[in-house]
């Protein structure tokens, strides 16, 4: 393997284009406090790190194995939970942090082992609609034991000193922007995303992986010739839903908050399911198109959509400006993301790389 | 080749009809008496119980059917029953006086167009669904729960951009207002109205199911459609009509339970459909007796554990599903061969 | 004597699996044919393939000189022919009576008929309201044989019908063939068993490797033992 190959896994982008966009975004995520100074843009390109990170370790399961999960999301909770409630009972301590992250990852991958065993030897659909039900439970479950989970208000904490917004290693008149702990908490949120990233792509291009896929196309096949479908299920369910508890630690960290709407919430499983999807399945490289897609979408979307409706309302027409109010941006995602099934079963990434769909 | 010869090593076949599941409600109500405080807490209960059950009864056998003749699982479902809640409201705000008016030919007058507005908007939305969005994709089930799921939030979004997005009052109305009193125990109206319209449409899916040709090819096709398209039977045509009814239903349940509730809002349908999935889940895909014990056994389980444990409400459900589940793998009747 | 069925150049691919690579194959009228071959040299999905469960790519089927390879199962059985599957696919959750309701769909069950089938399966009288999932598999078996025999038929494709059963059944199942055949019906007939083949057999045709590699008459085929040996890999006499 070529040496740019390796950190890939050997799985490269295979498209001009895409890897144009690919160099782009890493650069921007890597370089974002310096090129767009300010706590919203920051904000935005961490969120994008994320999901990116969220939704890669989604299509693990969706794009790889064929599982549709709609628990991902509990795993992600149970990582931001897990960092909130360590900090918030220990203090602001650096094994706090890993106290939470030692708690919370086997925890997760714990509980998908139990999922995948009991529910991954039915159907697809079965599967799909326990996942819904267990984590609809998850969710209500944490806003009931408020005196662990702060309830519907969640957990606010403080974070160790060195992370802390008012920590200045470098102030701002030597590089033009100060470098605080908030920066080098988002450099620790960025480069641990595109560790997480690189890690799950190596486990989708390792024997494991291929066997995942050829379970994927033909269960009975895969079965036949000797793979233990279940097992392997299984395991891809631990691996997924332990990367996704990382990816909960992360944002809880970089939020200092940690409560149902922020990481439990079904809108954030609906978010990853749009992302994976529109992105392209199955690609990996989807996850980082789609998550930036995403991200920026909701944030500079609703404000073009803002637009749009009050333009139409002045005008008079009818309906549209209830279609085009910036609320409703999840519309207009459902109606991409419908078409994208039907049209663009690859993605984004498959139509850049000019496959058959 | 005598007849007898024939009938070497035939069986005599042994009739099976399987009993236990039907008294499983029975044996959950009698179960949980010991645990309540008093005798009327209990009727209540039981009763809210039974009321909470018959609707999502009606909400899920839709579904269930539909999953057992054609293969094809509607994430989307709760979308009709959001829209049968909120259709019916479009006919019960402008006719609120009649609704509040003490005459029960006035409600009636009042609530059957609703209910039927909604039935036929829901069934008509189920028909072009099934065409537009659900034929392309038969058969690849990964695609039709992200597709149905797609349906679901842009539906939502929908009603959220023509209705807004709070709350819509539905008052009950008068006739069905207040309880009858049995001694200590007060049964609210509108749960027992709930319970016999439950059982009324029980009846009718049974009636259809066992008595009309229709029936007979739809529990064929459950079973096995490509043997009744080589008996003739051009079975692709039943499927728009059972998803049109099953969308039909979940509309009369949304109404139903919009009533129940005495509000109207864009989630409901979401919110509803876990414990559809549970009840049919429960049940055994497919079956619309097993629904129908499902959706008692999650109704009564929830209404007993939302007294003695609020919080654990939801588990118990899926706690029950999942000693169901461990007791019968595929559900209370496994109809299909899937 | 004409063709009633006929395939030419019929090949049939299922996902990325190249089945049968260009089937030609003629069933007489009146007469019943029997499609012979090992297992996996594609038997079954010709039959499938006639009945439209799966889409030949290629090649044209015509029945009584109409194409049907285009039309939709349902409509393929509605131009007259009756299908008795491998799996035999009774409805288990509908009665006997209810699975040949289905099957009579033109109308109303002619009792004459009925009393005809009666007469071969002493079992589905005596089973008529019970569920078909209870019978034992001679039975179901009996069930498919009237599902298909009670309307008249212009071509009857039956698929291993003795396959797993009991000689007395098996017996049985021959007897009505034959009265089938006695009134004229066109069949055509996928068997394992040569012997069964032998006795209601009139022509053969012989499959390997998704192609039929011989046609010609039952006669001239029993008669002809190194021709059994070498199309089938056994001769009358060993092979049961």
């Amino acid at each position: 393997m070529t040496l740019p190959m390796m950190p890939l896994s050997g799985d490269p982008p295979r498209s001009r284009v895409l890897s144009a966009a690919l160099i782009l975004i890493v650069l921007a995520l890597a370089l974002a406090p310096f090129l767009f100074p300010g706590a919203k843009p920051l904000n935005v390109a961490a969120k994008v790190c994320i999901f990116i990170a969220l939704a890669a370790s989604y299509d693990l399961l969706l794009g790889y194995t064929g599982v549709v999960s709609f628990a991902h999301t509990m795993f992600y909770g149970i990582g931001s939970y897990g960092i909130a409630i360590a900090l918030y009972s220990l203090g602001a301590r650096w094994d706090a942090i890993g106290l939470g992250l030692a708690i919370a990852l086997p925890l997760a991958a714990a509980l998908a082992l139990v999922i995948g065993l009991f529910s991954l030897r039915v159907q697809t659909i079965f599967f799909a609609m326990i996942t819904l039900a267990v984590a609809s439970a998850f969710a209500v479950l944490a806003s009931q034991l408020s005196w662990l989970t702060g309830g519907e208000d969640g957990r606010s904490f403080r974070v160790p000193e060195l992370l802390q917004p008012g920590t200045v290693f470098i102030p701002r008149d030597v590089l033009g922007v100060a470098v605080t702990g908030r920066t080098l908490t988002y450099y620790i949120v960025f480069a641990c995303c595109v560790l997480l990233f690189l890690l799950l792509l190596r486990v989708v291009n390792s024997p494991f992986g291929r066997v995942l896929q050829a379970i994927r196309e033909n269960p009975f096949r895969a079965e036949a010739l000797g793979y233990r479908t279940v097992v392997h299920r299984t395991l891809a369910n631990c691996i997924a839903a332990a990367a996704a508890a990382a990816v909960g630690a992360l944002n809880a960290l970089w939020l200092r908050y940690t409560g149902p709407d922020t990481s439990l919430s079904f809108n954030i499983m609906l978010d990853i399911l749009l992302i994976v999807v529109i992105g392209g399945m199955g690609t990996m490289y989807g996850a980082i198109i789609g998550g930036t897609l995403y991200v920026l979408a909701q944030n500079y979307l609703q404000a073009l959509m803002g637009t749009v409706s009050t333009a139409t309302g002045d005008a008079g027409i009818p309906i549209l400006p209830q279609l085009f109010h910036p609320d409703r941006w999840l519309l207009w995602l459902g109606v991409l993301f419908i078409l994208s099934v039907y049209f663009f079963p690859t993605g984004v990434v498959g139509k850049l790389r000019g496959g058959p769909s | 080749m005598s007849a007898t010869d024939t009938d070497v090593g035939a069986a005599l076949p042994k009739v099976r009809v399987d009993y236990l599941p039907l008294l499983l409600p029975l044996l959950l109500a009698v179960a949980a008496f010991p645990f309540i405080p008093s005798t009327s807490t209990w009727v209540t209960l039981t009763i809210a119980g039974l009321a909470m059950g018959m609707m999502i009864f009606v909400m899920a056998s839709g579904l269930t059917l539909i999953f057992g003749l054609m293969d094809v699982l509607n994430f989307g479902h709760g979308a009709f029953i959001a829209i049968g809640a909120y259709m019916a409201t479009l006919v019960l705000l402008p006719l609120a006086a009649w609704m509040q008016a003490d005459s029960v030919w006035l409600n009636l007058a009042a609530v059957m167009p609703a209910v039927l507005f909604a039935i036929v908007v829901t069934g008509a939305l189920g028909l072009a669904f099934e065409r537009i969005v659900i034929m392309p994709v038969y058969g690849q089930h990964l695609k039709q729960i992200l597709i149905t799921m797609g349906g679901m939030i842009v539906a939502e979004q929908i009603l959220y951009a023509f209705f807004g997005p709070q709350q819509i009052p539905l008052a009950l109305p008068t006739s069905l207002r207040g309880s009858f009193q049995f001694g200590e125990a007060a049964v609210e109206k509108y749960r027992v109205i709930a319970v016999l319209v439950g059982l009324a449409v029980f009846a009718a899916m049974l009636l259809i199911l066992n008595r009309t040709k229709i029936g007979l090819l739809i529990r064929a096709g459950v079973e096995n459609t490509e043997m009744v398209e080589a008996l003739g039977y051009r079975i692709t045509r039943l499927f728009v009509g059972v998803f049109m009814a099953g969308s039909a239903l979940a509309g009369l349940g949304g109404v139903m339970w919009g009533l129940y509730r005495e509000q109207v809002n864009a989630a409901m349908g979401g919110e509803l459909m876990v414990l559809v999935f549970i009840v049919v889940i429960i049940g055994g895909l497919g079956s619309v007796t097993g629904c129908f014990i499902g959706a008692l056994l999650v109704a009564l389980a929830t209404n007993y554990a939302g007294f003695l444990v609020p919080k654990a409400a939801l588990i118990t459900d899926i706690l029950l599903m999942v000693l169901i589940l461990l007791w019968r793998p595929r559900g209370l009747y496994p109809v299909t061969s899937r | 004597m004409s063709a009633l069925l006929s395939l030419s150049g019929v090949e049939t691919h299922i996902g990325r699996y190249h089945i049968l690579h260009g089937v030609e194959l003629g069933v007489p009228e009146g007469k019943t044919t029997m499609l012979l071959g090992r297992n996996g040299a594609g038997k079954t999905t010709t039959l499938r393939t006639i009945m439209g469960l799966w889409r030949a790519s290629r090649g044209e089927i015509r029945l009584a000189g109409e194409r049907i390879d285009a039309l939709g199962t349902p409509d393929i059985a509605r131009a007259g022919i009756g299908y008795v599957p491998e799996t035999m696919a009774v409805f288990s959750d509908l009665t006997v009576k209810e699975n040949l309701i289905l099957a009579a769909r033109a109308g109303e069950m002619d009792q004459s008929r009925l009393d005809w089938i009666f007469g071969f399966f002493p079992p589905l009288k005596k089973f008529w309201l019970s569920r078909a999932g209870t019978l034992s598999g001679g039975q179901k078996q009996m069930l498919s044989f009237a599902r298909a025999f009670i309307e008249e038929r212009k071509l009857l494709l039956i698929d291993e019908p003795t396959k797993g059963l009991a000689p007395a059944i098996i017996g049985a199942l021959i007897d009505c063939l034959k009265e089938v055949k006695r009134r004229g019906a066109t069949i055509l007939l996928v068997e394992q068993n040569f012997r069964v083949a032998q006795e209601i057999g009139d022509s053969v045709s012989i499959m390997d490797n998704g192609r039929v590699v011989h046609s010609g008459t039952m006669a001239e085929l029993a008669r002809d033992e190194t021709l059994q040996h070498r199309l089938l890999g056994l001769s009358l006499d060993t092979h049961q």
